[in-house]
């Protein structure tokens, strides 16, 4: 599997990424700067976290246009996997790729801890690894996260086994205390309709590691590499 | 324009000071050349009331490579490794404008540290606000805590822990003291001596505009009821700009390109340039016009005396500027040559075609006034008797304490920074050090940020010896080797005797208690004047310390691990009742002299505890501070949800024991197994153990006296700071 990540102006999850893809696959990703155009030959993108731009703008906006997405684009449509985390996700509803906007966390402040996803589809490159309607561990660090789409996009993501993760308690419901930011639906992540597109505003790569305090992560990018190898 | 005495007095300058200003220069300055003197003289950037007695503070050892001086602090940890590390204070700013304030405060130590080479590898923070109940002190929390994460969220830093107190004291003078910690090279230093006559002198950064002139003079000051016009002084930070700044300047640091770097910190470009000129033995001459400029038609005079962020003066090497720009076009950042290195000792700047400032250099940065400010001793306290302190239930005291301002979680705080970002946090927030990762390695940085300010006031030479024990037993209780210590000295106005008193006193209680442990200081920063209405501060020399950490599968936390675990208890317990939490939560008592401290023994047990860590032998550690010993046990038993039992002490009231806070003690919890060479160890070491009971069960149980569920507890614990926080704005 050839990987790659995208830094961009203020990306600051990029060598995160980098190390966990290398340790799980044992091959480093290509890390491609935003101004590149010429990409490798590859079977996943991963748009990292951080605060591309600053989010001076409104979050992920000025990154959605800078050259290199329309590259990301324009391989998405040929069926490449692109991996939106945090920052990523939200560049990834900018550009259109994904449906709905990351709002301010509905209680206006930034979030860091871990929290408990429910896994609502095995059947993904992302998420083969894990079972259907499990609960797993992972960090959120954002303060803009609050997942918002119209009444009929969030019918047809359900409908339509687009959601990915939802905010649950230690035993999978999805409750109000367990949503750190007010998203609909307690949705923390969501597919394209093909399911090669992941965005999801926990980080996975931050819990891949037994000496940070767990591997839950882990097992996604163990699908990505059983499924695009 | 002439100098008039008014125009001399409003830049902070006494006329005595004056006078030298024109003896140095042998004529009347203008204003800029005024400006220049008035910041590079501010009690923040020339350190004159307090310089005579740092000199005292022990500075060096083995692994020390850079002591005070330079930007920061930079110790070896091994392997080719250096860590870079320094505390600094913002705030005046931060009281006047508390988002900004805070958030420049951590760009600039930032700065501080990636000058040096060093990546920033972590942040910390220590905080003093004034009481809970004062109508400005949520509004400072929630703007200050905004202001830390919103800027080092952004630069991608994890901010992995630091300490936060509430006191009237502080009312109209909040205390922000910011720490980085870097990781570098230790052959890849970088200085800020300039050198080489005729070498570039260049800009790099952000734009300068008119924000924060004068912010150095105005932290040199009292403050007055009209703090509030003194708002334009106060700095805006772009923590994208930084982000970017460190990336390009890591990325020149790589090459071969740079003489010498620093940071425009406090009086910006002025103390920039004289610090690298001056520590060169060498002159500069600067054209101001280029300069980047933010705002149109800026004078030589705002131009110098901006403090505007993200900004860096580096001499590079002949030849090299178009390697160098092209590293910083790259990042979108201006590269600017805006002068050059002379042999003539001084600083000549260029405005428009003419010469509009000609000082001499070393007279100004080196001969600043040095103060031996008169001082008193401080007046000793009664000790306490315990039987002259009531005795509460102690489960009732417990809870009291637990829900307290000072003792309350701080999670509210440090969920709202990113403290995971660089993926290398081992021990998150909440524990004695944070504890992170050396990239790629298993070895580890243990940090920590120690002060107990009633103590100090208390008595400020006992309580400079205590925060460095804290320190070093925060750093122990991990297992880390404590390595180095950086200094953030916040004091009241120094030419009041008594305050200058508490400035020597816990100086010399500092150094003692450094040169007792090993325990080098090699970095810090002192920030005076913080008082308002003529009302002080209490005294706050706020310490961060870093340890080193041999094996990352070694650290021990302070959560229980395992029902039936034997707790220990090291360390004698006298029930030392004086400026403790119990006397202030429970009898409303601020009184008594505080616990004092036993270096010989803090060493020995130090030592012990990081032993049986290293053998494995222990499963749980804390060490034991504000509130004393059932506090500690409480705080491991609410980090696990689980609970204990504990046996009633011998020979001591009930009230002591629990709660006395006397020092050098720690809580161990080792398997029952493992009991026996723990035991002995201690004996063998003369160092006091004693089991006082097991791990177990959802309550804690105190044998004779009764059980509390230890989710009360932490619902209790948990509950204060966000219900704080939340509460309807008295204020609006």
């Amino acid at each position: 599997m050839q990987a790659a990540v995208i830094t961009f102006p203020g990306s600051n999850c990029d060598r995160d990424a980098a190390v966990v893809l290398e340790a799980v696959t044992g091959r480093p990703p290509a890390m491609i700067w935003h101004r590149d155009t010429n990409l490798p030959k590859l079977d996943l993108i991963v748009v990292p976290g951080g605060f591309t731009y600053g989010d001076y703008l409104r979050v992920g906006a000025m990154a959605a246009h800078s050259p290199i997405m329309r590259e990301v684009v324009e391989l998405a449509k040929k069926g490449v996997a692109v991996f939106g985390i945090c920052n990523g996700f939200q560049i990834l509803c900018e550009t259109g790729l994904l449906p709905g906007t990351l709002m301010r966390n509905a209680d206006r402040n930034f979030v860091c801890r871990d929290v408990h996803l429910r896994v609502e589809t095995s059947d993904s490159i992302y998420t083969r690894k894990y079972n259907a309607g499990s609960v797993t561990r992972v960090p959120v660090a954002h303060g803009e996260g609050n997942y918002f789409a119209d009444q009929d996009t969030l019918d047809r993501l359900d409908g339509e086994g687009q959601v990915a993760f939802r905010y649950v308690d230690t035993y999978g419901a999805e409750t109000k205390a367990a949503n750190p930011n007010g998203s609909q639906r307690n949705i923390a992540g969501i597919f394209d309709k093909s399911r090669r597109i992941l965005g999801m505003m926990p980080h996975p790569e931050r819990l891949a590691d037994e000496k940070v305090g767990g591997t839950d992560g882990r097992a996604m990018f163990e699908s990505l590499l059983e499924a695009l190898s | 324009m002439t100098i008039t005495p008014e125009i001399v007095k409003s830049h902070g300058l006494s006329p005595d000071e004056y006078k030298l200003v024109l003896e140095i220069m042998g004529r009347e300055p203008n204003l800029t050349e005024l400006g220049i003197f008035s910041v590079m003289w501010s009690e923040h950037c020339s350190y004159k009331s307090s310089k005579k007695w740092l000199k005292t503070l022990p500075t060096t050892a083995p692994w020390v490579i850079c002591g005070p001086g330079e930007n920061a602090g930079v110790i070896d940890i091994g392997d080719g490794l250096a860590a870079i590390f320094k505390m600094e204070s913002h705030n005046h700013p931060s009281f006047i404008e508390p988002y900004q304030g805070a958030a420049t405060g951590v760009g600039g130590i930032l700065r501080d540290v990636f000058t040096m080479g060093a990546r920033p590898i972590a942040n910390m923070n220590a905080l003093r606000f004034g009481d809970p109940k004062h109508p400005k002190t949520r509004h400072l929390v929630s703007g200050v805590v905004a202001g830390i994460g919103g800027y080092g969220n952004c630069v991608g830093v994890p901010t992995v822990g630091g300490e936060t107190n509430f006191h009237p004291s502080y009312n109209g003078n909040i205390l922000v003291n910011a720490m980085t910690v870097g990781l570098a090279k230790a052959d890849r230093i970088f200085y800020s001596a300039a050198a080489g006559v005729g070498n570039p002198v260049v800009y790099v950064g952000s734009k300068t505009g008119r924000d924060g002139i004068h912010g150095a003079t105005m932290a040199s000051a009292e403050f007055s009821a009209d703090n509030e016009e003194k708002r334009p002084t106060v700095q805006v930070g772009d923590p994208f700009t930084e982000k970017l700044l460190i990336e390009a300047c890591l990325e020149l640091m790589a090459t071969d390109c740079i003489v010498a770097i620093q940071d425009m910190g406090a009086a910006g470009l002025t103390s920039s340039s004289f610090e690298m000129a001056s520590k060169g033995g060498l002159g500069i001459e600067m054209d101001l016009d280029n300069v980047p400029m933010r705002e149109e038609g800026m004078t030589a005079y705002e131009i110098m005396l901006s403090e505007s962020q993200e900004r860096m003066l580096m001499v590079l090497k002949p030849g090299s500027e178009p390697q160098a720009k092209a590293i910083f076009d790259k990042w979108e950042l201006d590269f600017a040559i805006v002068g050059t290195l002379t042999d003539t000792g001084r600083m000549v700047l260029k405005r428009h075609g003419e010469v509009v400032a000609d000082l001499p250099i070393d007279p100004l940065a080196q001969a600043s006034p040095e103060y031996d400010r008169p001082w008193v001793p401080s007046v000793k306290r009664p000790v306490i008797d315990l039987h002259d302190v009531p005795a509460h239930n102690p489960l009732v005291a417990l809870k009291t304490l637990l829900g307290s301002p000072d003792l309350a979680s701080r999670r509210w705080i440090w969920e709202r920074y990113d403290h995971m970002v660089m993926n290398d946090t081992v021990v998150r927030p909440g524990g004695d050090s944070a504890v992170v990762r050396i990239h790629g390695t298993n070895r580890g940085l243990a940090i920590t940020t120690d002060c107990t300010p009633r103590y100090v006031y208390a008595d400020p030479h006992e309580g400079g010896r205590q925060a460095v024990a804290e320190a070093y037993r925060n750093l122990s209780a991990t297992g880390a080797k404590p390595l180095a210590v950086t200094d953030n000295l916040d004091f009241g106005n120094p030419e009041k005797p008594e305050i200058m008193g508490q400035i020597v006193e816990s100086i010399q209680g500092i150094g003692e208690a450094c040169k007792a442990l090993d325990f080098p200081i090699v970095s810090g920063n002192v920030s005076l004047y913080n008082e308002t209405e003529g009302k002080a501060i209490l005294p706050t020399p706020a310490l961060g310390a870093v340890g080193l950490i041999d094996d990352l599968d070694t650290v021990t936390t302070i959560p229980f691990k395992r029902d039936g675990d034997a707790i220990i208890v090291i360390g004698e317990t006298k029930g030392w009742m004086g400026s403790s939490l119990y006397l202030r939560e429970l009898c409303g008592r601020e009184d008594g002299a505080p616990p004092p401290v036993a270096l010989h023994r803090e060493k020995r047990e130090g030592e012990f505890v990081r032993a049986m860590i290293a053998a494995g032998a222990i499963s749980a550690s804390h060490d034991v501070s504000d509130g004393g010993l059932l506090v500690a046990i409480a705080e491991m038993a609410m980090a696990s949800n689980t609970g204990c039992t504990l046996e009633p002490p011998h020979n001591l009231a009930a009230h002591g024991w629990w709660f006395g806070e006397d020092q050098g003690r720690y809580v161990l919890t080792a398997a029952q197994d493992r009991l026996p060479e723990i035991l002995e160890a201690a004996q063998r070491g003369d160092i006091s153990a004693r089991v006082i009971g097991s791990v177990g069960g959802d309550d804690l149980t105190l044998t004779g006296v009764g059980a509390i569920s230890v989710s009360d507890l932490k619902q209790r614990n948990e509950a204060w700071l966000p219900d704080f926080m939340s509460s309807p704005d008295s204020n609006a």
